[in-house]
């Protein structure tokens, strides 16, 4: 900055200022000219939920800094040892290192309890925000082609984000995060054959060892990190190559994006933010306390707490192993644990639901042009409906991960919640997914009203013969244009039975499938035709002879 | 399949009609693209003062970030990180966390408020559009890859049959090499063995009080008590204590042995007194949510609840099967004592378990 | 039925000042009199189980029997002891007022020398726990440490890290232990209220359960320390994931609102 104000000065002497002398010196190796001709004026839309993305990136960047710090002075050891430090009610407690140096990091470094509670903080914070982004991106239709492989980075970002958050969960040895890791330890144990293996090498022998800190610690700081930092580089190399999708809007179009350039405009706006985001997870790291393992004390495999819950993006799965039944098959001397095992599957499907929906989507439209102008959500109501029944879902679910909280906080009993999720599991998306397309179509048909017959101005007029009706104000062409702008698709059809030489021909199991889809998406009852041009011609020519 | 794809009759129409070019409305077409509309000026494009106003309220803000470091500066340095005060409504709080906290977040939060106030105010507000290009590369370009690519290949002569032998050995050297890495990961631990299977309990150890480190005595165990025990010679300095206690925690409950269903609970017990593994046999949780007046025990973890009067039948939630129960007797002095180990294993199922 | 004894509330209310009075009488008559200290002290003694009897049969009769043998609606209470009686009278849990899963703590009916009345009668049916004096559950000079360690592994289980409390079976629970006098704490765990298994002498000495006391105290007591902030209740991360929804990523997309929202325009002339 200082050395573009100076600018003007330098140049009277007849020599390039000093800030254009270092550029060449890096456009002659590193070629930046060429990339921030491409970039520094890069136009970016302005939306609120355009910013989810970047609460993301700056939580995880947030994450990084204070985790650095911690590693200064966190042990991952699992040697005991007994405490000697400050805090008298664990004077002379039997402890790992790992969790001795947590409660030390807490009560003997300066600021070292802030920045423990920022790191974890933003990791709640972090994850909450992929799964809010990965909402906007979902219901506005954003993963649409060419955006597919940008939306499985994402999907793979909070996938990893979940792992890495549960391995940092686990690193203080504390009693929560020790009944974590056997909960998770008996989630191995229940694979067929393979279980008993996978936990003797992951725990370097058996539960609980000396070894699990240390391993997953490296996991934590090193490994899941690592491919995180990879995936966001190249997530967002995407959106700059892409280019942000936008709204549909006067000027908007599918060959164009409009809004404000990066330089200077959206640096000052998402740099700005950055700071925003760190101040706001400040604060909230001085005001609330996060894990206090001081009161939670050193893991031991005999002793547990009521209350014993993973942190909570992890909370559907403990809901999933909540509710289900103890089905356990034994046979010619093996045991089949369904009842851990079938919760684990399901865990994968419902994360494997979030990678696959594009494609899924893709090839019941078949439709393979580029869209960069958004959806907006009732305008596609199968997908929203089947994004709410995923959210209803997963919100089920996390209703049976706390089953117990539920069943103190509003006095009823922790079997009938257990029930309630047995069956809402199936039952509520079902139901929410019925509600949700009627509530889009509802708004379909309200928007084409508008279109047809303008506002309503809630102005009652009365007319000379005494009738009342209420003034409706024609719409702006800006609003007709938004209101119109949106695609629809025809249901597709089964080709024809005979082909081109007049064979009868097979009609594959999956074309017939597609055909079926492609009517419960598009079909009729399923999607609100807009106006069209006529119809809004008919009515106007109509109202001109009152 | 592509035969008989979607026919492109389905999609919908390209819309550019629809569209009319950026900025020219189409005077037929009420839903046309009208273009972008005409840019509108701020207040402070229009009023130097409020511009002014603006500028010093940008101003203001990082100021306030400095002084807000210089706070948290006199704060690292002012307070001890034990002292606490209490500020309502948080409770007894670190005066240090809280400070350093806040100044913190003010720094931070003023840095960022005032560049977005500075861009959203005094920044150019109006709005460019900027073409987009498809990302596909024209079928030029394409053709050029794919002739480089086959020219590659060519040149390598792997390609079209020719030097198989050597396209494969080197496939086969490829798939081989990774296996050094997982032959490496076979040491980072032991075969399950029959590990899982055996815990410390043997015939004739007595059953020691996890809070006084005493061995039980029948008497000690009163009709709706709860009592945890642990194998004699088992120590918490010890360095396998972790593991051992793990697979050997103890449960003690006394029950009036006609309460008793099961038979060979019964037979097990000693003067009503059962001894169950305080290990959850579903993932492994310590459960000990004893309701006296049921007899029920209850996981805090996933609520699987099971009877101690039944033989520790599971009567609810996600456990596979019931609590392992350790044959209990008395020695010669009084003492209670195992009559052997677990007749099956304890903790979580898993594969090799297979039916007791 | 049980509603009965809540109505009676007024009624009792003229009965227990006659008893006050009664008693304050008979103690003052005691002290004056010229017998043996001793001789006195069992005549108080006896005064006691005789006024506990007319509470008891009044108040508690209906659901416990007229002897206190028990019926359908109330266990039995011989043998309880005096520590169980002070614990369910005094924490408000005696007498009940409706049927339900688990009797909720709630502002005690009767006061401190109606219960040690109660107490004594009940005590006289058949011996059990005696009501533990000051010096037994006075957490002062206890190992802070030490009753941590023995809370989590015999309350933690039930009542939450920090005595939070925490769900059990079909509707019944282990209470919240914040506010709870340490004598009732320590009664509880002496003689095992409803479905609360009970922590003997035997198995649990004395100073372990004076242990307990004070690390509850140190941890969930009015002064007790949160050095990080607002404890979001102690119920760990489901409390905390909510926490961090609506304040933390809440609080983010209010200001992303902000940044993206348009500058209030000129208006136009």
């Amino acid at each position: 900055m200082s050395n573009a104000a100076s600018n003007e000065s330098s140049r009277s002497r007849g020599k390039a200022p000093a800030g254009e002398r270092v550029a060449d010196w890096a456009d002659g190796r590193l070629g930046i000219y060429s990339l921030a001709k491409a970039n520094m004026r890069k136009i970016f839309p302005d939306h609120w939920s355009f910013m989810l993305g970047e609460v993301c990136m700056y939580s995880f960047i947030i994450i990084i800094l204070t985790g650095v710090y911690l590693t200064l002075f966190f042990h991952p050891s699992m040697a005991e040892v007994e405490y000697h430090g400050s805090y008298v009610p664990l004077q002379g407690q039997l402890m790992s290192q790992a969790f001795e140096s947590t409660v030390n990091i807490s009560f003997e470094v300066r600021g070292g309890l802030l920045i423990r509670q920022i790191h974890h903080w933003a990791a709640v914070v972090f994850i909450a925000g992929m799964l809010v982004h990965m909402m906007r991106v979902f219901f506005t239709g954003a993963f649409r082609k060419p955006r597919e492989v940008n939306w499985l980075f994402g999907f793979l970002l909070l996938v990893l984000g979940m792992f890495t958050g549960f391995t940092g969960y686990s690193l203080p040895d504390d009693l929560l995060s020790g009944t974590g890791i056997r909960f998770m330890q008996g989630a191995i144990l229940s694979m067929p054959i393979v279980g008993t293996y996978l936990s003797m090498f992951l725990f370097g022998g058996e539960f609980p060892g000396t070894d699990i800190i240390a391993r997953f610690y490296s996991i934590h700081i090193l490994l899941l990190p690592g491919i995180m930092l990879g995936l966001m580089v190249a997530h967002l190399i995407l959106v700059f190559y892409h280019k942000h999708t936008q709204f549909a809007g006067p000027g908007r179009t599918e060959k164009n994006v409009v809004g404000m350039p990066l330089l200077p405009v959206y640096m000052a706006k998402a740099g700005g933010f950055f700071f925003l985001v760190f101040g706001v997870i400040a604060a909230i790291s001085a005001i609330a306390t996060i894990n206090p393992i001081w009161n939670i004390g050193p893991y031991r495999p005999d002793q547990v707490s009521t209350n014993a819950q993973p942190d909570w993006y992890m909370g559907f799965s403990e809901g999933l192993i909540r509710i289900m039944p103890g089905w356990e098959i034994n046979f010619w001397g093996h045991t089949l644990v369904l009842g851990v095992f079938i919760p684990l599957m399901v865990f994968g499907l419902v994360l494997v639901a979030i990678a696959v929906y594009p494609f899924v989507e893709s090839w019941v439209t078949g439709d393979k042009r580029e869209h960069h102008i958004l959806d907006r959500p009732r305008n596609a109501p199968t997908r929203t409906a089947f994004g709410a029944a995923w959210i209803a879902l997963y919100f089920v679910l996390l209703v049976g991960g706390g089953n117990d909280l539920w069943a103190t906080h509003f006095h009823l009993s922790i079997n009938a919640i257990t029930w309630f999720v047995r069956i809402g599991m199936f039952v509520v998306p079902v139901l929410v997914f019925i509600a949700t397309k009627r509530i889009c179509l509802g708004l379909q048909r309200r928007d084409r009203e508008k279109v047809l017959h303008g506002r309503e101005t809630g102005i009652i007029k009365r007319l000379p013969h005494g009738e009342f009706i209420e003034v409706h104000e024609p719409l702006s062409q800006e609003q007709l244009h938004t209101l119109t702008a949106h695609e629809q698709y025809k249901p597709a059809e089964i080709g024809p039975a005979v082909d081109e030489n007049g064979v009868e021909r097979k009609v594959k199991a999956s074309e017939k499938l597609r055909a079926k889809l492609s009517h419960a998406y598009y079909g009729e009852g399923n999607q609100i035709e807009k106006p069209t041009l006529e119809e809004f011609k008919e009515i106007e020519a109509g109202h001109g002879h009152h | 399949m592509s035969s008989h794809d979607i026919s492109e009759d389905n999609l919908p129409h390209k819309q550019a009609h629809a569209h009319g070019a950026l900025g020219v409305a189409d005077k037929d077409n009420p839903f046309a693209d009208p273009g972008l509309p005409p840019h509108e000026h701020r207040i402070q494009d229009i009023d130097e003062k409020a511009s002014k106003r603006s500028e010093r309220i940008v101003a203001a803000l990082f100021t306030l970030s400095m002084l807000a470091t210089i706070g948290f500066i006199a704060a690292f340095v002012a307070l001890p990180v034990d002292k606490i005060v209490y500020i309502f409504p948080l409770g007894h709080i670190s005066a240090l966390n809280f400070s350093l906290g806040m100044t913190l977040g003010v720094a931070l939060f003023a840095i960022g408020a005032g560049a977005v106030h500075w861009a959203r105010t005094l920044m150019s507000d109006v709005e460019v559009a900027a073409e987009r290009h498809p990302i596909e590369a024209s079928p030029e370009v394409r053709e050029q890859v794919f002739s480089d690519f086959r020219d590659g290949v060519t040149e390598s002569g792997i390609g079209f049959g020719r030097r198989k032998l050597m396209r494969n050995t080197l496939l086969g050297a490829l798939t081989l090499v990774p296996l050094s890495g997982v032959v490496l990961l076979r040491e980072l631990g032991p075969l399950p063995g029959e590990k899982l299977r055996h815990t410390m309990w043997s015939k004739g150890k007595l059953l020691v009080n996890v809070n006084t480190d005493e061995p039980l005595r029948p008497s000690d165990i009163a009709v709706g008590s709860l009592t945890f025990a642990m194998p004699e010679g088992l120590h918490e300095h010890d360095h396998d204590f972790q593991k051992e206690i793990a697979k050997a925690a103890l449960m003690l409950v006394r029950l009036e042995p006609n309460d008793i269903k099961d038979k060979r609970e019964l037979e097990w017990s000693h003067e009503g007194i059962v001894a169950y593994s305080k290990i959850c046999t579903h993932v492994g949780c310590p459960i000990s949510l004893y309701e006296q007046q049921t007899h029920h025990v209850l996981c805090p973890c996933h609520q699987s609840t099971f009877d101690l009067a039944d033989g520790a039948r599971v009567i609810f939630g996600p456990a596979g099967h019931a609590l392992p129960q350790l044959r209990i007797g008395v020695n010669d002095e009084g003492y209670l004592q195992a009559l052997g180990d677990f007749e099956e294993p304890v903790g979580p199922a898993f594969w090799e378990r297979g039916e007791s | 039925m049980k509603k009965l004894s809540a109505r009676r509330r007024h009624p009792l209310a003229a009965i227990v000042v006659l008893i006050l009075a009664l008693a304050a009488t008979g103690g003052l008559y005691a002290a004056f009199a010229p017998a043996g200290e001793a001789q006195a002290e069992e005549t108080a003694q006896s005064l006691a189980i005789d006024e506990g009897k007319k509470l008891y049969t009044v108040g508690c009769a209906s659901c416990h029997g007229t002897g206190g043998q028990g019926t359908s609606d109330g266990p039995s209470l011989v043998g309880v002891g005096a520590a169980a009686v002070d614990f369910q009278v005094g924490t408000g849990r005696m007498p009940a007022q409706q049927p339900g899963a688990q009797v909720p703590d709630k502002p005690a009916l009767y006061d401190q020398a109606q219960i040690d009345q109660l107490a004594a009668y009940v005590a006289s049916l058949g011996a059990g726990p005696a009501v533990p004096t000051t010096e037994q559950y006075d957490p002062a000079g206890a190992d802070v440490a030490r009753g941590g360690q023995l809370y989590r592994t015999n309350c933690a289980q039930c009542h939450n890290f920090t005595g939070e409390g925490g769900a059990l079976t079909h509707g019944k629970y282990a209470p919240d232990l914040s506010g709870v006098a340490p004598k009732h704490i320590y009664q509880a765990m002496l003689t095992g209220p409803q479905n609360m298994p009970s922590f003997p002498d035997t198995t649990m000495p004395e100073q372990e359960k004076k242990d307990i006391i004070a690390y509850l105290q140190a941890v969930n007591g009015e002064d007790s320390v949160s050095p990080g902030g607002l404890k979001i209740g102690g119920f760990g991360p489901v409390a905390e994931g909510l926490f961090g929804w609506v304040f933390g990523l809440g609080a983010l997309v209010a200001v992303a609102i902000w940044v993206a929202a348009r500058t209030a325009k000129a208006k136009k002339s």
